[in-house]
């Protein structure tokens, strides 16, 4: 849970819905947005908005990446038919922005507005930090807000005021300026109530006395859910571009979303050698360091973590994922799986093991096969058990499994795995009085 | 404000029922020495009262309150909150805990709480001189003094990590999970930890790092500070500046968790909701290198970590700046009865034997069979008794019958005493279980008792060999009725329907009828001195009852004897009445009938006898 990015579409409806509280000239506005997706039918679709077949429109990917104008994937000043033709050419294409490649999937519609780039573009922006928000505000906005940053106005709104307790810093706007501040204050109402992180308006512009906002980024912070249900309405928080989960991963998010415990699993390289089971969110980070650090990046399969106390059931799902995935292809090496984490607060060693246990007998064939050798460091709750039981089990799984407790530096086992003929690793250094076992 | 947060007296208020936190807090207590409990009170939103709890070998009760104002109240010396509310909650909770001039530091332990709602509380804080800790936090510990809720895990890691006395390091990171394997590093590598704290993952944490690593360099007893940094945020680039500024002097051994980022694909989200880098200047390269041109103490990696908190240590001592502390033995902690049993210490011995059924599988179980077979095999309610009353899986007649049985039983109108009697108070008002209990307590040998005698008896006389001439002889010279012989209005030619069907059943489907055959012959007889001496109703259940468990073939012939004196008919006929009795209760209740009282035409009094 974090600040996720959302489609300009569901941004722009949240922000229509709260301007139009206090700006009159944006009521009814949220209801001239189209969102496009692979099974939108054009007939229902001219049905639900019926404006579509009235006014020139805008088309546009809707996938929570910009500089579209730059990469030829704006449709402007279009009819119903032009635009829904710009569509379907491009729907399920393969595209490249900047590094990123992906297929076009999403895409939106709204009405077109005439305008004059160089004198009526406009920029505002706000962003979060820790003691306050910054309003960026610019009379030159678009393409030319970059070149002209040192123009850019900022106003900082601690977090403890509100925005009525604060005289906004603004550039010339002439006659527009009463206009545009009442607009940035409201933008900012909506920014702050609807727990926006980052709001981007590049550029708004005007039609006759309106202010029109062209092009958005937005990003909310989704813990905020629960307070957001009427402001946000159904959001969806779509994957970033080019990125799309496999199976195994959708699996696991799946389990995670059904749980107060935490289940992540992200592959990096389903051919890796590498392949890390750790618990903790921040152990695991350690994990994926250590195997970069050493120079081995390339090999590492996966990066994941179980933490929050899981059940063992919850466990067993997730390690038998990774098991399945690792043992899909042989590498004439074997390879190598690190069962590591740190020394737990609260999580219950041995009953989170239970479930990996239970994973790793079922896959007993499959790992002897795969030439797989096993490294365990764990401490907590219960660790003795734990690390007692998964010994045990390297008795009888056929492949060889080393088994760690807190007097081995939680990353030595990574070396171990990754050096084994030396097993020469940093150890912890014993404790030097007291504490002894 | 003071940069010590906590002391050998402090003592806080835990919001949340969480008991498993509560005596790890006072696990620790007792660890460190403390006189005085750490818990002063618990504010339990569900009730109030008092929480039990062990402090080391004895134990102490803590007060618990429904809201936090009133614990502040009783509690005045109480200055730390522990909040367990969660993320829909924590935010309000902890401003009220925040906000009250009691309160000095608030702890708050709930993942997922709204960015905007951490740096409203953050800010609130800064402006009031407070603490505060997370969210998204497992907590902290002052080492020997004060340990807040699940931080640091068991009794043993505490001692393992010597966390039960003072050492010479602060410590802090962001992540929680870490903080514990940090301090068994600083345990094993210097003279001990003097305080650590987790700030917790999040983006905008309510302390930062920098603010702890500012109180460690204020406090003369920390003489070096370490400290875990993340991907993500500018939070370890403050402490750059302050390391060029001076503000910290004393040695600072950090690391910045992530390196592995640059070599991911952009926009993984790890484990943290704030390790996230959103430019190069918070990758975790970025912030290595600005530290360690800064001063601070940085490894190559997290494997030497341990290693350049050694070295520091070390030189530190050469120095003479630190004196080791002292190693302190703590006490041993009494085992938990739970752990040890679990942990084969010790055993138990049981009170109690059950070998009907359990509850505790997957699935509740009668008899090994789980309840799910039960309803599928349509063995119905005679089966169940089967299965729970004498062990075993009756053929279909047996079930049959023994429903047939219930059905018999269930009423026999509302003259009867046990009806009767449920009338009477039912109509006195008296809940349902009175009512039936009033006309049960009325079964016994007179009333009811009839099918438990026929069996008892007639199976006694048979099994002995009796003629049922010499039975009927042997039951006159001891002056008792046969049991489940004779009938008000009933005869041979006009027989009792009940007992023709039940006796048609019995002949159709039982493998053995000779109890039933033997009665008849007694029938026989009987009728010969007085027309309405047949085999009644009563008589006949309790004898093809006796039948019923020779057919089934799976008793012995002791089980069966056991079950017919152990007074299971009796059971059947209770089982059954009960149903007619409710229909009276209720029959009374539908029709608001008030207060009985006898007639006093229906009573003789008679008392100048």
């Amino acid at each position: 849970m974090a600040q996720r990015g959302i489609r300009e579409y569901e941004g722009k409806k949240i922000l229509f819905d709260g301007l139009a509280k206090t700006i009159p000239s944006f009521k009814g506005k949220s209801e001239k947005l189209a969102l496009v997706r692979p099974d939108t039918d054009p007939k229902q679709l001219v049905k639900d908005h019926p404006w579509l077949l009235k006014t020139k429109l805008v088309a546009k990917p809707d996938q929570l990446f910009g500089k579209r104008g730059k990469h030829g994937l704006l449709c402007l000043n279009a009819d119903w038919k032009t635009a829904w033709k710009w569509i379907s050419d491009r729907m399920h294409k393969t595209v490249t922005v900047g590094k990123t490649t992906g297929e076009l999937n999403t895409f939106m519609i709204e009405p077109f507005t005439p305008h004059k780039e160089d004198a009526e573009e406009c920029y505002v922006a706000i962003r979060a930090y820790r003691d306050f928000d910054t309003i960026y505000l610019s009379n030159k906005g678009g393409i030319y807000v970059e070149e002209n940053w040192n123009k850019v106005k900022e106003t900082h709104v601690p977090i403890l005021s509100t925005i009525d307790d604060v005289k906004l810093n603004m550039p010339e706007f002439g006659k527009r300026k009463a206009q545009i501040e009442q607009f940035v204050r409201a933008l900012y109402k909506v920014y702050a109530e609807g727990h926006f992180t980052y709001l981007e308006i590049n550029p708004f512009t005007f039609l006759g006395d309106e202010i029109v906002p062209l092009d958005l980024v937005a990003r909310v912070d989704d813990t905020a859910a629960f307070e957001c249900v009427k402001i946000w309405g159904d959001l969806e928080f779509p994957s970033s571009f080019g990125q799309h989960l496999t199976k195994e991963e959708e699996f696991i998010r799946g389990i995670d979303e059904g749980t107060g415990a935490s289940l992540k699993l992200t592959m990096l390289n389903p051919e890796g050698r590498i392949w890390n089971m750790v618990a903790g969110g921040g152990a695991s980070v350690i994990y994926a360091d250590t195997v970069c650090d050493l120079g081995y990046s390339k090999e590492l399969a996966n990066y994941g973590e179980y933490s929050g106390d899981p059940s063992a059931e919850d466990t067993y799902q997730y390690a038998r994922t990774v098991l399945d995935l690792l043992t899909r292809k042989k590498d004439p090496r074997g390879k190598v799986l690190i069962i590591g984490g740190g020394i737990a607060n609260f999580t219950d060693v041995a009953k989170t093991f239970k479930g990996i246990i239970k994973a790793l007998t079922e896959y007993k064939t499959k790992l002897v096969e795969g030439k797989v050798r096993i490294y365990v460091r764990r401490g907590g709750p219960n660790y003795k058990e734990g690390l007692a039981n998964m010994r045990k089990l390297g008795e009888t799984l056929g492949v060889p499994i080393e088994v760690y407790g807190p007097e081995t530096h939680m990353t030595a086992v990574v070396s171990m795995a990754l050096n084994p003929a030396p097993a020469k690793a940093p150890a912890c250094k014993p404790a030097r009085a007291g504490g002894k076992k | 404000m003071k940069p010590e947060l906590f002391t050998k007296d402090t003592t806080a208020i835990v919001y949340g029922y969480h008991v498993n936190a509560i005596q790890r807090m006072l696990d620790f207590d007792y660890a460190a020495g403390r006189k005085t409990p750490s818990v002063a009170a618990i504010v339990n939103p569900g009730s109030e009262g008092v929480h039990k709890v062990f402090f080391g070998k004895g134990e102490v009760l803590l007060p618990m309150y429904k809201n936090f104002s009133a614990a502040a109240v009783k509690h005045p010396k109480a200055d730390v909150v522990v909040n367990f509310a969660s993320f829909r909650s924590a935010f309000e909770s902890s401003m009220e805990a925040l906000n009250h001039p009691n309160i000095r530091t608030v702890c708050v332990i709930a993942e997922g709480v709204p960015e905007r709602r951490a740096r409203i509380l953050a800010a609130t804080a800064k402006k009031l001189d407070k603490m505060v800790i997370g969210p998204a936090t497992v907590g902290g510990i002052k080492a020997g003094c004060f340990k807040i809720a699940n931080t640091a895990g068991t009794y043993e890691n505490i001692v393992e990590s010597r966390l039960h006395r003072p050492g010479s390091v602060g410590f802090v990171s962001k992540s929680g999970g870490l903080s514990n394997e940090c301090y068994n590093i600083i345990a094993r590598n210097t003279d001990g930890l003097y305080e650590g704290i987790a700030i917790g993952g999040d983006a905008y944490p309510g302390s930062t790092l920098l603010e702890h690593i500012l109180r460690y360099e204020a406090i003369p007893a920390v003489k070096m500070i370490v400290a875990l940094g993340e991907i993500g945020g500018t939070e370890e680039l403050r402490i750059v500046e302050a390391l060029k500024a001076k503000k910290i002097k004393k040695p600072l051994v950090i690391w910045v968790t992530g390196t592995c980022s640059t070599m991911f694909p952009a926009g993984v989200q790890f484990g943290h909701a704030g390790a996230k880098a959103g430019s190069d200047l918070e990758t975790a390269q970025a912030k290595n290198k600005a530290l360690k041109d800064a001063g601070a103490i940085v490894p190559d990696s997290f494997n030497d970590y341990g290693v350049k908190v050694n070295e520091t240590y070390e030189k530190l001592v050469k120095k003479g700046t630190i004196k080791p502390a002292a190693d302190v033995p703590a006490p041993t902690l009494p085992m938990d009865f739970a752990q040890a049993l679990k942990e084969g210490k010790i055993r138990k011995a049981t009170t109690f034997i059950n070998t009907i059924s359990n509850e505790k599988k997957e699935e509740l179980e009668y008899l090994n069979i789980p309840i799910s077979k039960v309803l599928e095999s349509n063995m119905g309610i005679g089966g169940v008794i089967g299965l729970l009353w004498f062990k075993r899986q009756l053929p279909d007649y047996g079930n049959k019958f023994l429903e047939t049985a219930l059905m018999l039983t269930a009423d026999h109108g509302p003259a009867v005493s046990g009806a009767h009697n449920a009338i009477v108070a039912a109509r006195a008002g008296k809940d349902i279980i009175s009512s039936l209990a009033s006309g049960l307590l009325t079964i016994g040998p007179r009333f009811g008792g009839a099918i438990d005698g026929a069996a008892q008896h007639f199976k006694r006389a048979y099994d002995a060999g009796l003629t049922p001439e010499q039975f009927i002889n042997d039951m006159k010279a001891k002056g008792i009725n046969v049991p489940g012989i004779g009938h008000k209005v009933k005869s041979l030619s006009n027989p009792d329907m009940r007992v023709t069907q039940l006796k048609a059943f019995c002949k159709k489907n039982f493998t053995d009828t000779s109890l039933l055959d033997y009665a008849l012959e007694v029938e026989q007889l009987t009728t010969k001195k007085k027309g309405n001496l047949i085999l009644n109703v009563d008589g006949c259940i309790g004898i093809c009852f006796v039948d019923m468990l020779s057919s089934a073939g799976s008793f012995t012939k002791d089980e069966i004897d056991n079950i017919v004196n152990m007074g299971c008919l009796n059971a059947l006929f209770v089982v059954g009445r009960s149903i007619g009795i409710f229909g009276h209760i209720f029959d009374q209740k539908r029709l608001k009938q008030p207060l009985y009282r006898t007639p006093y035409d229906e009573i003789a009094y008679m008392t100048d006898l």
